[in-house]
């Protein structure tokens, strides 16, 4: 019994922080008052990495230890010395841990497609996942999922695509979560996929004129590791967590902001070099997977017209140039669109959204995939800050999701509307 | 790279300078029923000044949190100096708003919460408010409002020409034993500046009462586990 909650214990774990290859639990059989003693000085020493799952009381009741790998050797070696009886009980923490894990999943997949998804309510990354095979499975003519490479944690990273057929159609790309802990552009991203394909379903103007012309590329979440680290507890060090999840040069660090990592002025302004700052740009362009995964993808594809991310807080819609001030040469075209897209969105709610380019309206910023995306041609590229301004910031209330997401909808249909009146 | 003379209201510069003239109101007006919010910059300008300083005139509307959608906006204006010295110093603010005198809708609510919490046996303690998914009770909304009053202060210390902060979450609170007839109340709260992503942790004590307001009495800056950056300034 007590060997079930020790492992579940650890698959709460294994999410969020380590793995565990190769790590064995040793079962100790002590036969001495002496053995005893040893036990409990050897739990004592914090730094040894040992993990006790029983403790060492007396004679009759095994103590059992979860040993790292690393120590494997030297724990095994010491307990010969001492004359101390063992066995390996579990000869690989790791292969249980996904064997348990995939069970898991499984009983809750079976609870989930009994329930209708609840829009209104943020959703951890399994249940994202699910949703989003739901939504192909309802609507397998329209859209595909794709898997468009890993992440540094060796999760899949998946887009939704759109599309009425044809080969690479000029699409529209929209990503949502690549900040992980602003959990408000995935809710809002998962609302928009159900709309897109709902209107489309529907017949409702403009999405099918729109889909008849171009493709939809829509990723949910753009970094998967990140979003699993905010949901590990509540913790704020958990649940304000921003960026990848990689090992950086500093071991206690972790993490590169995947909106100053892109292939575009990097080493530039607004941009840190430090691992442990929230805006470290990270140790080269494209370092991180995540980042290379959606780079390949768009350049393989060649025939993306526009790029849109989400974002939380502030109430913003902008566009290029996040490294310098200078005004692109689409500027006066990028405002008015958005400035009507503004309008749009605010037609809705009467939210009100301020419009200007990234560098001037938040602040600079280089390696950050406004410039990648329009230094490579992709004219129509906006940002979104969503919902609000600072009251909630990233913890936006679960009850304003579904009003976030309508009027971030309005925006975005009159930017595709616009985008596919204007072939270029 | 900054500019003198008339400044883009929609602009950071703009912005940041309104967010510490907000947070400057806030200490000065502030309650656990009212906490004021930007709601936008209508004109803005700037100069250097003489002694190496930089001048902000800000003409920009206010809405009361407290409020919900339904309130008025405020008109203010006012004129935050950051001064240009080699080790920080907290801005300086003038600022007036119109009609500020006229908001004593709160003054029954005040006086119902204090009574409740003045009481000995008040213990209030609680963490993460709002908590993950931004759920906060109705009775910790008071609680919520102080911190994030209490917090300005250290906002306003803080903050220069590269900083825009907020209140993200208040970490913790605990009641202590009320002094001289004043809520006291520990609160360790998270503040986000805008331009570095930073999240800063601080724990503060501070009193309040209907009659004296909110008055800080004690910060002190927190180490983020595990890994500590250095502390502001």
């Amino acid at each position: 019994m007590t060997l079930y909650l020790a492992v579940f214990a650890l698959l709460a774990a294994v999410h969020c922080e380590v793995l565990f290859n190769g790590d064995q639990v040793l079962r100790i059989h002590a036969e001495s008052e002496n053995h005893i003693q040893i036990l409990k000085k050897l739990e004592r020493d914090v730094d040894s990495g040992l993990d006790f799952w029983t403790h060492a009381v007396s004679t009759e009741q095994p103590v059992d230890i979860r040993v790292p790998h690393s120590s494997l050797y030297a724990v095994k070696d010491f307990l010969k010395k001492n004359n101390i009886p063992f066995t390996v009980i579990i000869n690989n923490v790791q292969e249980l841990l996904v064997r348990e894990r995939e069970e898991m999943v499984c009983n809750a997949e079976v609870e989930r497609q009994t329930r209708s998804f609840n829009f209104a309510a943020y959703h951890d990354l399994e249940t994202i996942y699910n949703f989003m095979d739901t939504l192909v499975a309802s609507h397998s003519k329209l859209i595909t999922k794709v898997n468009i490479g890993s992440t540094y944690e060796n999760r899949p990273m998946y887009i939704l695509k759109f599309s009425t057929g044809g080969e690479k159609k000029p699409a529209i790309w929209i990503d949502a979560g690549i900040h992980a802990r602003e959990w408000i552009s995935h809710a809002t991203a998962v609302w928009l996929a159900d709309r897109i394909a709902t209107d489309f379903k529907e017949n409702r103007a403009p999405v099918p004129s729109i889909l008849s012309k171009m493709d939809i590329y829509l990723m949910i979440v753009a970094n998967p590791d990140g979003y699993v680290f905010t949901h590990c507890s509540s913790s704020e060090f958990y649940r304000f967590w921003r960026k990848s999840r990689s090992a950086t040069s500093n071991p206690k660090c972790h993490g590169v902001d995947l909106n100053r990592n892109w292939n575009a002025e990097f080493g530039g302004p607004g941009a840190s070099d430090d691992p442990c700052a929230e805006d470290y740009r990270g140790p080269s362009a494209q370092s991180e997977i995540e980042v290379k995964n959606i780079a390949d993808l768009i350049m393989n594809h060649g025939n993306f017209k526009s790029f849109m991310t989400l974002h939380s807080y502030m109430q913003l819609l902008m566009y290029p140039y996040g490294y310098s001030g200078t005004d692109a040469p689409d500027q006066t075209e990028l405002h008015d669109v958005a400035s009507q897209a503004s309008k749009a969105l605010n037609s809705w709610h009467g939210t009100v959204y301020k419009v200007g380019s990234i560098f001037h309206t938040i602040e600079p910023a280089s390696g950050a995939s406004v410039d990648w995306a329009y230094q490579r041609g992709i004219k129509y590229y906006f940002a979104f800050e969503l919902r609000d301004t600072g009251k909630y910031g990233f913890l936006l209330p679960a009850d304003q999701i579904v009003s976030t997401a309508r009027e971030t909808w309005f925006a975005l249909r009159y930017i595709m509307q616009y985008v596919c009146d204007h072939p270029y | 790279m900054a500019s003198t003379g008339d400044l883009e209201p929609t602009h950071y510069p703009a912005r940041r300078a309104a967010q510490v003239a907000l947070h400057y109101l806030n200490t000065h007006h502030g309650s656990p029923f009212r906490v004021f919010g930007l709601q936008q910059v209508h004109k803005a300008s700037a100069e250097d000044v003489e002694a190496g300083g930089r001048k902000y005139k800000l003409d920009f509307s206010v809405t009361d949190w407290a409020s919900g959608s339904a309130g008025p906006a405020l008109r203010c204006s006012a004129d935050v100096l950051f001064p240009r010295t080699e080790r920080h110093s907290a801005p300086d603010v003038k600022l007036r708003c119109e009609a500020l005198q006229q908001i004593n809708r709160t003054a029954q609510e005040e006086e119902a919460f204090y009574q409740k919490h003045i009481t000995p046996d008040s213990a209030v303690s609680a963490r993460d408010i709002p908590d993950s998914y931004g759920n906060m009770s109705e009775e910790m909304q008071p609680f919520w409002r102080l911190a994030r009053v209490a917090a300005s202060f250290i906002m306003l210390r803080e903050s220069s020409e590269n900083t825009e902060f907020n209140m993200a979450q208040v970490a913790s609170v605990t009641q202590q034993e009320s002094s001289e007839e004043q809520l006291m109340l520990e609160f360790v709260v998270l503040l986000h500046d805008l331009p570095s992503q930073e999240i800063v942790q601080w724990k503060l004590l501070a009193s309040w009462s209907p009659d004296r307001g909110v008055r800080v009495l004690q910060t002190e800056w927190q180490p983020r586990c595990p890994h500590a950056t250095k502390p502001p300034n």
